[in-house]
């Protein structure tokens, strides 16, 4: 890449992902794993895409192109990872033993 | 320097599928799933930049909407509702 600026976007963006399924793995239950993958996963690839806009040039098709699918991203990952903590929280899987504070289930006893 | 950040991101992709494989409970997997789509994302938008070819990024678009269907209809399955709600 010619490009600082996107070379260093792509290099954050790389060690965001590496770092979030690095949470993949160590964390204790599915909820944490959740809180690590998702967020983290999603910056990194929005940081990839947007260095590739500014290496194709932001104007041209393939920038375009790469900021239409951060738009995609942006939206759909946060939804997908709610619906799946909450259907997770819905059919009944246990939180960690060491979590503390479980505020949607006191919501539903009310 | 591309492939060092392929090689970074398929270890990445093989954390997940680690994380498929032993993971104790079904949501388990569907999060590394998920994760794993967004992950090839990224390195269909690297892979773009590559061979300087714009159409990778119209994989890139489409595997971003599949996946979020995909993870949808399995967190229905999840939660024991037809698909019709």
């Amino acid at each position: 890449m010619n490009n600082n600026i996107a070379l260093s976007l792509v290099i954050v963006g790389v060690v965001f992902d590496l770092l979030g399924c690095l949470g993949l793995i160590r964390l204790p239950d599915i909820y944490n794993r959740l809180q690590a993958a998702t967020k983290s996963v999603t910056l990194g690839t929005c940081a990839i895409l947007f260095g590739v806009a500014l290496e194709f040039g932001i104007v041209s098709s393939g920038g375009i192109k790469a900021l239409i699918c951060i738009l995609f991203v942006m939206f759909t990952s946060p939804t997908a990872a709610h619906a799946l903590a909450k259907g997770s929280h819905t059919s009944g899987f246990k939180l960690w033993e060491g979590s503390k504070v479980d505020k949607l289930k006191k919501d539903k006893e009310k | 320097m591309f492939t060092f950040f392929f090689v970074l991101l398929i270890i990445a992709s093989f954390m997940c599928l680690y994380r498929v494989m032993v993971g104790p409970t079904p949501p388990d997997r569907m999060v590394a799933i998920d994760i794993l789509g967004i992950l090839v994302v990224g390195m269909c938008a690297l892979y773009a930049a590559y061979t300087k070819r714009g159409f990778y990024l119209y994989i890139a678009i489409s595997w971003a909407i599949l996946s979020f269907v995909g993870t949808l209809a399995l967190v229905k399955f999840l939660e024991g509702r037809g698909f019709d709600e």
